[in-house]
C-alpha cells in the first residue's frame, strides 16, 4: 500500500509537471506535415506506387527526365543535361550533367543512370511495366539500356512508340537515378540492394531518407549540395496522423505546419482562422464509373449512354464534392497536355429514357454498384442511386476496402463500379493504356491491370487510335489524336467519367513554396519556406 | 478415525506434492501450447477466408498478371493451406515471426517498437483505474443510495457508454486546443523526436535514464490525456465493479459481527470486508489490463498514438498475415502472462489458496 502511494505521488508530479504550458510553434528549420502515410510499404523506387512514397521518392531523388516545382509544365532533363533522338526515333542518347553527387558523396555517372533503369526490370515490380513496354526485359536490358561512355547513357525502344512517350516515362518514379556502389554495398543473394532500399535511400535529390517509421513518422534531411541549390527547410516530417479532426487540432495549435487529410466540413470549419490558408491543387485522380460490359444489359452502347445522362455532376460538384472535386467528363485530367476540358453531360432524365427504351429496358433493370469506403465513394454512389432510379434503375450499393474491391474488379465481378484512377506518369498513354486499349479480351488473357480489359470491353476503332497516338512522332498530331481518342470515349465504351480531384492542404500562414502538381508525384519541397 | 484420515491426507500431500509440481507445470505448459497452436490455427484461418487479397497489398491494384503472379508465388499461397500454415509454426518455433508486408521488416522488430507505446499507455491508466477506481467505489458502497453513491454511478456510467473516440477528441479540444495545457496527439513534439535512442521503448523510462528531463516532461505530457482518457474508462469499471463486490460482502454476517464486536468502521471496511473482495478485484484488474494490452485502436487513431492496436488493425485491413498472427501471439501472452500473474496474486490475497 505504501508503495502504491509513493507511486500516485509520481504520477502526480509527472502530471503535474506535464501540465504547466506547452509550447507551440515548430522548429523553425523544419517543415511538419501531418499526413496518413499507412499506404507506404516501400521506398525502393523501383517499387513505390503508392501516394504517400510516390511524393517522398520524388524529394529524395533526381530522375533522368523531370517536371520541376518552378515551371510544372515544362518537361526538362533531370539528372540528364540534354538529349538526341535518333532519325527513327528509336534510340535516345541522354547526356548525364557533370558534376552531380549522391548524398553519399559517390559522383553520380552515367553507368549509375543506366543501372537503375536495368534493376527496375529485373526486379520487375508493379512500377516496372512503365519501362518494360518499351520491349525490355531482363535479358535484353543491358543490351538496350546502357552507358556508352563516362558521360552517356543510351537507350533503346523495341516498340514503335513515340520518342516524346520515352522522354515523359524517364520522369516517373522508376527513372530515379540510384547510386549503384551504395545499393550494391547493401546487395544480398542477388537482390540488387531491394532489401535494403526499402527503408533507406541512395539518391541526389534535395533531400535524403533519415527515418522511416511505420504508421509514426518519415524524417527527410536537406542535401545541402543539392544541384539547385540547398532547400529552404533543413528537414521535413511527415508524422502519421489518421485521424483529420486531429490533424486540424495540430494545426490551429501551430503543431505542424501542414495537414493534408481534412475533410471538407473541416476545410470550411478552419476558413475562419486568420492563421490558416488553405490552398487548392487540381491533382490527376479522376473519378469514374464503368459497367461491365460482360453483363447482359449493362453491356449495351445505349445503356452506358443513358447512364452519362442520369448522374447530376453539377449537383454532386456544388454539395458535397465542393473544392475537393470538380466536373471533369475526359479520361485524361484537366490542366495537362492533351487534355479535353469539354463536359458534355448534365442529369437529363428524359433522354436517358429514351435511350434505355431503345436499348429494350424502358421498364428499368437492377444493378449493383460497387464502390470504396472511404468518403467520398459512398456519398458519390448514394447520389447516382437517387438519379438512376428516376430513370428507373434500381441499384444496390456495396462499399469494400480496396484491397476487398479491387480483386473483384480485376476478376471481372462487378456490375458497376464506382473509383478513381491517376496517372503513373506524365503522358496521356498512361490512361490511354488503361482507359481506351485492350487488345485481348478474353477472360484468360488476364489483362488484370487494363480497365478496359476489366470491364470487359474492347473496340478496334479505340484500339488503333490508342496505339496511333502512342506512336506517333510529331507532337502537334499527336496532342489532337489523344483529344480525339477521348472524346471517342465520351460516347463509346463502359465508362462515365465523372470528376478530377482537387487536393486541398491547409498550411500556417507563414508557411510558402510548397508545391504540389497534377500527378501524385509532383510534390515539391525543396522550397518551402516559413 | 478423525486422526488417521487427516494424517493419511497429510502423508499423501506431502508424498504427492514433487509430482504433482511437475505434474502441473506440465498441465500449465500443455495448455498453453494448446492456446497458442489453437491462437495461430484460427487467426491462420480466418486470414485466409477474408476476402481481402494480401498480394493486392503489396503490388497495388494495377500491377500486370506476371507481377502479381510472381509476388503470389513468393509469398508461398499457392500451396495448399496447411502447408502454409506448418511452414508458418517452424518459423515460429525458431523465434521468427516473418516480415510485415506493410513496414517492410521483421514483425518481430515491428512489435518490439509499437508494443511500448501501448505498454505505457496501458500501464498508466490501468494504475489510474485503481488507484481512483477502487476508493470510489469502497466509497460508494458505503455510501449506498446517497449522493456519493449516485455521484459514482454517474461518473461510471459517463466513463463507461461515452464513446472513447468522441471523449478523446473533446479532451483535446478542451484540454490540448483551448486551455493549452497539456500537449496534443502523438507521443513527443517534433521537438524532441529521434533524440533519445529507445532502450526499452517507454519514452518516460527511456529519457529519465539519460537525463533529458525536458524529453521527459514532454513525453509525459502527451500521455496524460490519452492515459487520463483511458483510465476513465478503466476507473468506471474497476469503481463499479468494487462498489457491487463490496455491497456482496457487507451484507454478510460476519460484517455484523465485526461491527457488534466493537470494531472501527475503517477496519470493518478495509479489514475485514474489502480483504475478501481482493481476490475478485485482482481478476478484473488483470482482465481490464491485459485487454489494454491489446492496444486500444480508437484512442490510438483519436492521439495519433503509434500502438498495437493501430498496428493490427491496419495489417488486417491489408491482410498482413504475418504481422496480424505476430500481433495475435503477443496478445495471447499478454493475456495468458497476466491471467497467470493474477493466479500468483491470488495465493497472496487468499489464505485459503496459499
Amino acid at each position: 500500500m505504501i508503495r502504491l502511494k509513493h507511486l500516485f505521488m509520481v504520477i502526480a508530479a509527472a502530471v503535474f509537471l506535464a501540465a504547466s504550458p506547452v509550447r507551440a510553434a515548430t522548429p523553425g528549420d523544419t517543415f511538419v506535415i501531418a499526413k496518413d502515410i499507412a499506404d507506404i510499404i516501400t521506398m525502393d523506387p523501383a517499387e513505390v506506387f503508392e501516394l504517400t512514397t510516390g511524393e517522398i521518392i520524388a524529394n529524395i531523388y533526381d530522375r533522368i527526365m523531370m517536371f520541376e516545382p518552378e515551371d510544372l509544365k515544362t518537361l526538362v532533363g533531370g539528372v540528364a543535361e540534354s538529349w538526341e533522338i535518333s532519325a527513327d526515333g528509336k534510340t535516345i542518347t541522354f547526356a548525364i550533367r557533370p558534376g552531380l553527387k549522391f548524398h553519399s558523396g559517390n559522383p553520380v555517372r552515367a553507368e549509375d543512370v543506366a543501372w537503375s533503369l536495368q534493376r527496375v526490370v529485373k526486379l520487375n515490380k508493379t512500377p516496372a511495366f512503365i519501362v518494360t513496354q518499351f520491349g525490355w526485359d531482363a535479358d535484353n536490358v543491358d543490351e538496350l539500356v546502357k552507358a556508352t561512355d563516362d558521360g552517356h547513357v543510351q537507350v533503346t525502344i523495341t516498340e514503335e512508340f513515340s520518342p516524346g512517350l520515352v522522354l515523359n516515362a524517364m520522369s516517373a518514379g522508376v527513372a530515379s537515378v540510384v547510386d549503384k556502389v551504395l545499393v550494391m554495398q547493401h546487395e544480398k543473394d542477388g537482390d540488387l540492394g531491394y532489401d535494403w532500399l526499402k527503408s533507406n535511400s541512395a539518391g541526389s535529390g534535395a533531400f535524403s531518407l533519415k527515418t522511416w517509421k511505420a504508421n509514426e513518422i518519415v524524417t527527410l534531411e536537406a542535401n545541402a549540395g543539392y544541384r539547385h541549390g540547398a532547400p529552404g527547410m533543413n528537414r521535413v516530417i511527415l508524422r502519421h496522423v489518421s485521424e483529420p479532426s486531429a490533424q486540424r487540432l495540430l494545426l490551429e495549435k501551430n503543431d505542424i505546419d501542414m495537414a493534408r487529410n481534412l475533410t471538407p466540413d473541416q476545410i470550411k470549419g478552419i476558413m475562419g482562422n486568420a492563421e490558416i490558408v488553405v490552398d487548392g491543387y487540381p491533382k490527376g485522380t479522376v473519378v469514374y464509373m464503368a459497367a461491365n460490359g460482360s453483363h447482359p444489359i449493362l453491356g449495351k452502347p445505349e445503356v452506358v449512354q443513358a447512364l452519362r445522362h442520369l448522374v447530376d455532376y453539377k449537383g454532386m460538384a456544388d454539395s458535397f464534392l465542393a473544392g475537393q472535386f470538380v466536373v471533369h467528363q475526359a479520361f485524361w485530367p484537366g490542366g495537362l497536355w492533351a487534355a479535353l476540358e469539354e463536359t458534355p453531360y448534365s442529369l437529363e432524365v428524359d433522354k436517358a429514357k429514351s435511350l434505355l427504351e431503345s436499348a429494350g429496358h424502358g421498364d428499368g433493370f437492377k444493378v449493383t454498384i460497387h464502390t470504396l469506403t472511404n468518403s467520398p465513394f459512398p456519398e458519390i454512389a448514394q447520389s447516382v442511386q437517387a438519379t438512376l432510379a428516376q430513370g428507373g434503375i434500381s441499384a444496390d450499393i456495396v462499399t469494400l476496402e480496396g484491397k476487398t474491391l479491387w480483386p473483384k474488379y480485376r476478376a471481372r465481378e462487378h456490375d458497376i463500379i464506382l473509383a478513381r484512377w491517376s496517372p503513373d506518369y506524365v503522358d496521356p498513354h498512361s490512361n490511354a493504356d488503361a482507359f481506351a486499349h485492350n487488345p485481348d479480351n478474353r477472360l484468360e488473357a488476364k489483362l488484370t491491370g487494363v480497365l478496359a480489359w476489366r470491364n470487359a470491353w474492347a473496340d478496334p476503332a479505340s484500339n488503333e487510335l490508342a496505339v496511333t497516338a502512342r506512336n506517333e512522332l510529331d507532337l502537334g498530331m499527336r496532342e489532337k489524336q489523344y483529344v480525339e481518342l477521348q472524346k471517342m470515349l465520351q460516347t463509346t465504351g463502359p465508362y462515365v467519367i465523372m470528376f478530377q480531384q482537387n487536393e486541398q492542404v491547409a498550411r500556417r500562414k507563414n508557411v510558402a513554396g510548397f508545391v504540389s502538381g497534377s500527378n501524385f508525384d509532383l510534390v515539391f519541397y525543396r522550397n518551402v519556406t516559413k | 478415525m478423525a486422526e488417521s484420515t487427516a494424517t493419511g491426507r497429510q502423508t499423501t500431500g506431502s508424498a504427492r506434492a514433487p509430482s504433482s509440481f511437475v505434474v502441473s507445470l506440465l498441465g500449465v505448459a500443455a495448455s498453453l501450447a494448446l492456446t497458442f497452436i489453437g491462437l495461430t490455427a484460427i487467426t491462420f484461418a480466418i486470414g485466409r477466408v477474408m476476402p481481402a487479397d494480401p498480394v493486392l497489398a503489396i503490388v497495388g491494384d494495377r500491377a500486370p498478371q506476371d507481377v502479381y503472379d510472381q509476388v503470389y508465388q513468393q509469398l508461398g499461397l499457392d500451396k495448399p493451406i496447411y502447408v502454409q500454415y506448418l511452414r508458418y509454426l517452424g518459423q515460429l518455433s525458431k523465434g521468427d515471426l516473418g516480415v510485415s508486408i506493410m513496414t517492410a521488416r521483421p514483425v518481430m522488430d515491428d512489435i518490439l517498437r509499437f508494443f511500448p507505446a501501448t505498454l505505457e499507455l496501458a500501464t498508466i491508466a490501468t494504475l489510474l483505474g485503481v488507484l481512483v477506481g477502487i476508493p470510489m467505489g469502497v466509497f460508494a458502497a458505503v455510501n449506498q443510495g446517497r449522493w456519493p453513491d449516485h455521484v459514482v454511478r454517474i461518473v461510471g456510467l459517463i466513463g463507461y457508454s461515452v464513446p472513447v473516440f468522441w471523449l478523446g477528441m473533446v479532451a483535446l479540444l478542451i484540454f490540448y486546443a483551448k486551455l493549452g495545457w497539456v500537449a496534443g496527439p502523438g507521443r513527443l513534439d517534433v521537438y524532441y523526436d529521434g533524440i533519445v535512442d529507445p532502450v526499452s521503448g517507454v519514452l518516460l523510462i527511456d529519457a529519465a535514464m539519460v537525463g533529458e528531463w525536458d524529453i521527459f516532461k514532454n513525453a509525459a505530457s502527451h500521455l496524460v490525456l490519452p492515459a487520463s482518457i483511458l483510465g476513465t474508462f478503466t476507473l468506471a469499471y474497476i469503481a463499479r465493479m468494487t462498489r457491487s463486490f463490496m455491497l456482496d460482502q457487507l451484507n454478510q454476517e460476519y460484517i455484523l459481527t465485526a461491527r457488534v464486536k466493537g470494531a472501527s468502521e475503517h477496519a470493518v471496511i478495509w479489514r475485514h470486508a474489502f480483504r475478501n473482495v481482493l481476490v475478485q478485484l485482482i481478476t478484473i484488474i488483470g482482465l481490464t489490463y491485459a485487454s489494454l494490452l491489446e492496444g486500444s485502436v480508437l484512442t490510438e487513431t483519436v492521439f495519433a498514438w503509434p500502438g498495437i492496436g493501430q498496428y493490427i488493425t491496419n495489417s488486417l485491413f491489408n491482410n498482413d498475415m504475418n504481422a496480424v498472427l505476430g500481433g495475435t501471439i503477443v496478445v495471447g501472452v499478454c493475456f495468458v502472462g497476466i491471467n497467470m500473474l493474477s493466479d500468483l496474486l491470488y495465493r497472496l490475497a487468499d489464505p485459503r489458496v496459499r
